[in-house]
């Protein structure tokens, strides 16, 4: 039932409907922010994946006798400075991003939120020792952090993915705890306790489905969060490593040469764009079908 | 375990709360005894802040960690204060259930109505999630949900307040429990449905043969639906006796100013409400004496030196005053006002 439905929200709507489909899907493909989050998140997930199987030219391949080239027939976005093709950078700088901004954003939910809800249910102890580590976390330098991180492991992706994602877990702590808590004071809660239901219970069923809508519209901005932590970090030599393309790098390499070719700069930060606002439409989307008041039938 | 017939189903004695509040500590409840036999109802009655609901909180063991409980509290027997939260969780909605104020917020939005009637199943039961469902129809269509089977997989946000608040009933009644707090059940409705939600649970308690305390400011609520009711007021028990006694000779001047504050029908126009002079005492500075003291018409001396003990005023009525003689005496007047 459902694998034809998700087949067809790459195509949208308007070809989903002679299908009829039920329930959550066919409210999704009615969402309009949804579908276009999603169109454009698919996008990124299938430059990614096609970057796999094919590219127009070899993104490692330099041609320094035709750097720079301006858009053609052969080169459909130009080619960098070091004579590389744009699209196929472009195609496999997508893998990274999106490796980075799952696998961060990945750390920073399962830690965050488990602590968070943790430090919510239990109080007392438990509490002030998850938020003064996340206090602790959150004073130190991001950046001074990466750079000790590397010095230890050294530079790479897995180094600048940890990091990373490190320092999304007290945001997300912080964001969880707040949250829970206020759900925590909530007359269901009570009511779930007076049916004899334990701590665990509780989270588990009453707290964490009431913190999702919250915790999906911040792991969208997290992600992108760390997409352009990615970028600084491979602007330092931390992150993803030449010759593999990332588009964190592809825009820093493009800032020397800002007045001489600015679209090289253009077209990573329109990647970003496109990959960052996708993720923030799908997850509002999200949020509302998520959320049984808004899942109005007709 | 389970009593024989002479043992109360639930006995308290001496109960004592003291919660920690931003002002201090607070002695919220002081010296509060009662004892509950089987399918008997009890009322309590008092205005906001005397410590009715939190006295319930402390039969349901859901105090916040910080509050201290002293005295006792016993279901059949078995002492239930220092219970572990998870001992205490195998009662909580088997065998002592609560119904509360707001069905509005007391229901989870994010759950199906029958999933979370059939929680207390599930979570106390060995029965499968078809049997629970099936028991959770029933219970629905028993509260009166119209429609029950069809609407089961309904979300709260869409019944009515008094449909929500038919399924919290249903909820707090799934395990068939043997006490039921029902913590001002109605003041959240439309008065027209208030009738209607009071005989259900009226209802469901003679039904089953259960126990209930009902919590109320409403003394129409509390004269017509308990057996024995109980009057607080800063923390104590200022009146306790059968319902039609306190009514008829209401020992405590406090009584009687709740009963003056009623409005009533047939009253001629312009008439005002009359007022108990003065505010409730916070509980974090309680005079030493009675609390009732600083609002009382017939207070003296002796009034402010200790709290007043309980004078038994006839068999089964208690009133916690040094001048019973005077204020029983108005309180013919009272009635009659």
């Amino acid at each position: 039932m459902s694998t034809p439905m998700s087949a067809s929200i790459e195509v949208g709507a308007a070809t989903a409907r002679p299908q009829a489909p039920t329930g959550f899907w066919r409210r999704a493909l009615r969402h309009r922010s949804f579908v276009i989050g999603g169109t454009l998140s698919l996008m990124v997930l299938g430059a990614a994946l096609l970057s796999l199987v094919w590219t127009p030219w070899s993104a490692y391949e330099i041609d320094v006798a035709s750097k720079l080239r301006p858009p053609s027939a052969a080169h459909w976005l130009g080619t960098d400075v070091l004579g590389r093709d744009i699209v196929s950078l472009l195609l496999v700088g997508a893998r990274s991003t999106i490796m980075v901004g799952i696998i961060a954003v990945g750390i920073g939910i399962t830690f965050g939120v488990s602590l968070g809800l943790l430090a919510a249910a239990r109080k007392g102890w438990t509490e002030e020792i998850i938020m003064r580590m996340s206090d602790f976390t959150f004073a130190f330098p991001a950046v001074l952090s990466a750079i000790m991180l590397a010095a230890v492991a050294g530079p790479g992706m897995v180094t600048s993915i940890t990091a990373i994602g490190i320092f999304q877990i007290p945001t997300l702590v912080r964001l969880t705890r707040g949250s829970a808590n206020a759900i925590w004071a909530r007359e269901f809660v009570l009511a779930a306790r007076a049916s004899g239901k334990g701590g665990f219970r509780i989270t588990i069923e009453h707290v964490l489905p009431n913190v999702l809508p919250i915790l999906i519209v911040q792991a969208t901005i997290q992600f992108a969060l760390a997409i352009l932590a990615e970028a600084a970090l491979s602007y330092l030599g931390l992150g993803t490593q030449p010759p593999q393309p990332s588009w964190g790098r592809m825009l820093n390499d493009a800032q020397t040469l800002l007045f001489q070719s600015p679209m090289l700069a253009v077209y990573p930060g329109a990647a970003i764009a496109i990959a960052v606002l996708g993720l923030n439409l799908l997850g509002d989307g999200l949020r509302d079908l998520l959320d049984p008041r808004l899942a109005r039938e007709r | 375990m389970s009593g024989s017939i002479n043992t109360p189903l639930i006995e308290v004695r001496d109960l004592g709360i003291r919660l920690n509040t931003s002002r201090g500590p607070a002695q919220a409840v002081r010296g509060v005894s009662f004892s509950l036999k089987r399918g008997e109802t009890l009322g309590l009655v008092g205005e906001s802040g005397c410590g009715k609901s939190v006295t319930a909180l402390a039969l349901m063991g859901l105090l916040p960690d910080s509050a201290v409980v002293s005295g006792s509290i016993r279901l059949d027997g078995s002492e239930l204060v220092g219970l572990s939260d998870a001992n205490y969780g195998k009662l909580r909605g088997n065998r002592i259930s609560m119904i509360f104020q707001e069905p509005m917020t007391a229901l989870n939005p994010m759950h199906t109505i029958g999933r979370q009637v059939a929680e207390p199943l599930r979570r106390h039961t060995n029965c499968s999630a078809a049997e629970a469902r099936k028991e959770a129809i029933a219970l629905l269509d028993r509260v009166g949900l119209p429609d029950a089977a069809k609407r089961v997989d309904a979300y709260p946000h869409q019944f009515s307040g008094g449909q929500r608040q038919r399924v919290t009933i249903a909820m707090a009644l799934a395990c068939q429990p043997d006490v039921l707090i029902a913590d001002e059940p109605t003041t959240a409705l439309d008065v027209t449905i208030q009738g209607q939600i009071l005989d259900l649970i009226a209802g469901l308690v003679a039904e089953r043969g259960m126990s209930m305390i009902l919590i109320s400011h409403d003394l129409g609520v509390i004269a017509e639906n308990v057996q024995r009711m109980m009057v607080m007021y800063g923390g104590t028990v200022v009146e306790s006796g059968a319902t039609n006694a306190v009514f008829t000779r209401m020992g405590h001047p406090y009584t009687q100013g709740l009963f003056r504050a009623r409005p009533r029908l047939g009253a001629r126009k312009g008439t005002r409400l009359q007022t108990i002079a003065g505010t409730v005492p916070e509980l974090a500075d309680l005079p030493s004496g009675c609390t009732f003291a600083d609002r009382c018409a017939i207070v003296e001396d002796r009034c402010r030196m200790a709290l007043p003990a309980v004078v038994d005023v006839s068999a089964g009525h208690g009133v916690r005053c040094v001048r019973t003689d005077v204020s029983m005496a108005e309180a013919v007047g009272a009635v009659g006002a």
